[in-house]
């Protein structure tokens, strides 16, 4: 990751509210900013309602975003989507659910899913290139081509789940979003996802943006994490930063909620808890804090002193 | 806390399965799915059922709750539960002599309830959130919709919903996935059940909410003695919860026994390789160990251990013969030929001897 490279991916200002009743606007994401590089995985975790699938929704843009910018490998995709652009973001950016039966038609085939993408967008030049690149990606993701034949409901919640990846994967994008892809699995499962998404990145510089909530996960995929709470991005840092260095005390909280195999540990191990309010954070008061080129916290100046004291 | 031992004793057991077969039917032949499972769950604890996708883990739950899929048949076995009826007295019935249709109609909701892996199949998106946490209250105990009201606004606070009087007049679709599922677990627990069955409840959780929704669970059982089955894949939520841990391969229970036996004394290959890779955050390794391979395809007879083609330890035997369960002391049992008396000496892998010193040394700081 050279400094000076162009991102791929970046977000400025982001905001996507929703307008629940005349009086009430639920500020899912609000204001946030990031920057992926190629061939990078920029880890995005925080608690439940924080925003993180919303902010991988308006991305790809299932949503309009309420306001902000998102440029993706040079265009500028947050306004009004050319058919140019939509069809490059449809092809080169890819999204991996958090609920594995939501984007599966119950009456398809698997084969057919995964390969419904590069039918729609024409990619291959004949049936038998569509078949190979089928075979190729259900190979990756570990499942049998007699497998593919079957239908979504036949399978098993982690079996579901690969078929997503596969389905992402067979379109070869540049961005891929991992919505909470690997919660579903279990963790001989897991592993081999995650083995797998890093040998497609290695292969092919795909650049991942990986939403979850599992801490220990994210750390073994990403390069860099973001700390999402309430709509923002608390706090930044490659990896070892988040884990080795943490200001943020939801960032502390975070990572003290982790559960360790280690079943009298476990059992006696208190998480600490962060209550904002009790504290007096607000989050719109803040501002971002530079502890390196890659370390931010949002907190406003006397918070900023008393974290890092 | 102290981590209380519940005595396993034969007269609080609540259910026990024994020698249960399962199949479906589909168009490309039979899957034999849970073969062979037996369990107990007794009065006040927490079983984890642990393994890889498509073990069979959520049929065997499913089973108990009657909600089996059509094309599921249980080719032989006994699911036993008892209970109190509404007299007080106590029941045993088979739920394997029952029909589907019967144990829903008897159990669910109020003896037995369950929280699914997707909160969305247990929620009606055209309901309001507060409408679905009050309707099985007002059908099992009869009360008054002020009441009903009072309860689900307490359980939504309960399970770590903010703004109580705002959720309450949501739809599903409104809500994160993470408050969904804290939903559901509010619609499990209004009714007092007495088993309660977790299928990967906090999987769309995050951390601190799984934290807490965890702690809620353990303060019920505590409060109310209800038994819990945790289904989950996620090895420290089987540290924090579990009391006794059963690890499933291919339709079968290769492992078991209390906690601390499975977890500091692994036996099974398979229970070496689930350990293994669970990453670990104090070390640095870039790559997770994996399990080669994948599971069997269960619509083809398997010969001898399931395992065995993925196992590097497998003896010759384990081609041929499915191994008995061997009790190795304690609670703990092991359905693997490395058990044998006969068997050659085979070590844990060295890697996972030294996860589990490390662990082990961490302990004693808080024996
Ligand atoms: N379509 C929508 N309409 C109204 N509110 C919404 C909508 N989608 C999300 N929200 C709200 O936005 C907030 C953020 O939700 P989001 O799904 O992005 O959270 P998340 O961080 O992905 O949580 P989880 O870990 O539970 O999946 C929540 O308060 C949610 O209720
Ligand atoms: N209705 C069905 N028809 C055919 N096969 C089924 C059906 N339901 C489940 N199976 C098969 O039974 C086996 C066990 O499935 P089950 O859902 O219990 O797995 P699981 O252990 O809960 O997995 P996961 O962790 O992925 O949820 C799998 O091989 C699955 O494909
Ligand atoms: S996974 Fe299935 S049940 Fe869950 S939300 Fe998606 S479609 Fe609904
Ligand atoms: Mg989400
Ligand atoms: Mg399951």
């Amino acid at each position: 990751m050279s400094d000076k490279k162009e991102p791929l991916l970046h977000v400025e200002n982001l905001k996507q509210h929703f307008k629940i009743s005349r009086k009430f606007t639920t500020k899912a994401v609000d204001g946030i900013s990031f920057d992926i590089y190629e061939g990078e995985t920029y880890g995005l975790v925080g608690e439940s309602g924080s925003g993180k699938s919303t902010t991988g929704r308006s991305i790809i843009r299932l949503y309009e975003p309420t306001d902000g910018k998102i440029i993706f490998d040079g265009r500028d995709i947050s306004g009004k989507l050319t058919k140019a652009d939509e069809k490059y973001l449809r092809t080169n950016m890819q999204m991996i659910f958090q609920d594995p039966m939501a984007c599966l038609n119950p009456r398809k085939k698997i084969s057919q899913i995964i390969a419904e993408g590069l039918e729609i967008h024409h990619i291959c030049k004949s049936r038998a290139e569509i078949n190979e690149r089928v075979n190729d990606v259900l190979d990756k993701v570990g499942l049998s081509s007699e497998q593919a034949t079957r239908f979504p409901h036949q399978f098993s919640g982690g079996q579901r789940q690969r078929v997503g990846i596969a389905r992402a994967l067979v379109m070869n994008p540049k961005l891929v979003i991992a919505d909470e892809c690997i919660s579903a699995l279990d963790v001989s499962i897991q592993a081999q996802v995650v083995n797998l998404m890093k040998d497609i990145q290695d292969e092919m510089g795909t650049t991942y943006l990986f939403i979850a909530h599992d801490l220990s996960m994210v750390k073994y995929i990403s390069n860099r994490i973001g700390v999402m709470h309430l709509g923002h991005i608390v706090e930044t840092g490659t990896t070892d930063e988040i884990f080795e260095n943490p200001i943020h005390p939801y960032t502390k909280s975070l990572l003290s909620a982790i559960p360790h195999p280690n079943p009298i540990v476990e059992k006696q191990r208190k998480a600490i808890t962060y209550n904002k309010d009790a504290e007096g954070v607000i989050y719109e008061n803040g501002h971002e804090h530079v502890l390196s080129e890659t370390h931010k916290v949002l907190a406003t100046d006397e918070e900023f002193a008393k974290w890092t004291k | 806390m102290e981590t209380k031992s519940v005595k396993r004793n034969k007269s609080d057991r609540v259910l026990y399965i024994r020698d249960l077969n399962i199949s479906f039917k589909t168009a490309y032949g039979t899957v034999r799915a849970i073969r062979g499972v037996r369990l107990d769950l007794f009065k006040g604890e927490t079983i984890a059922i642990v393994g890889e996708s498509g073990s069979g883990k959520s049929v065997t739950v499913k089973t108990i709750m009657g909600i089996l899929d059509s094309n599921g048949v249980i080719d032989s076995g006994q699911i036993i539960y008892r209970y109190k009826d509404e007299n007080g007295e106590e029941q045993e019935v088979d739920l394997v002599q029952m029909s589907q249709k019967d144990i829903r109609y008897k159990f669910c909701g109020k003896h037995i309830a369950m929280v699914f892996q997707d909160p969305m199949t247990s929620l009606d998106p055209t309901m309001t959130v507060g409408k679905q946490i009050m309707e099985p209250m007002r059908e099992h105990y009869h009360i008054s919709r002020a009441e009903a009201k009072k309860r689900a606004m307490e359980l939504i606070k309960e399970v770590g919903i903010d703004n109580p009087d705002k959720r309450f007049k949501q739809y599903p679709h409104e809500l994160s996935g993470g408050m969904r599922q804290r939903v559901v677990i509010a619609i499990a627990l209004a009714c007092d059940p007495d088993i309660l069955i977790c299928d990967e409840p906090t999987t769309a959780l995050d951390v601190t909410i799984q934290a807490k929704i965890l702690e809620l669970i353990k303060d019920l059982q505590v409060k109310k003695g209800i038994s819990v089955i945790y289904i989950t894949h996620d090895l420290g939520v089987v540290a924090k919860v579990a009391d006794y841990v059963a690890v499933m391969y291919a339709g079968r229970i290769v492992e078991k026994g209390k906690i601390n036996e499975v977890f500091y004394d692994p036996r099974h290959p398979y229970t070496w390789g689930l350990l293994s890779s669970m990453p670990d955050i104090d070390t640095d390794s870039r790559r997770l160990f994996a399990i080669p391979g994948s599971p069997p395809n269960l619509m083809e007879k398997i010969e001898g251990d399931a395992f065995a083609p993925r196992n590097p330890f497998a003896l010759k035997i384990d081609y041929r013969e499915e191994p008995p369960m061997y009790d190795v002391g304690g609670q703990h049992r092991v359905a693997s030929w490395l058990c044998d008396p006969r068997a050659p000496e085979v070590e844990v892998p060295e890697e996972l001897q030294v996860r589990i010193e490390k662990m082990k040394k961490e302990a004693t700081i808080y024996e």
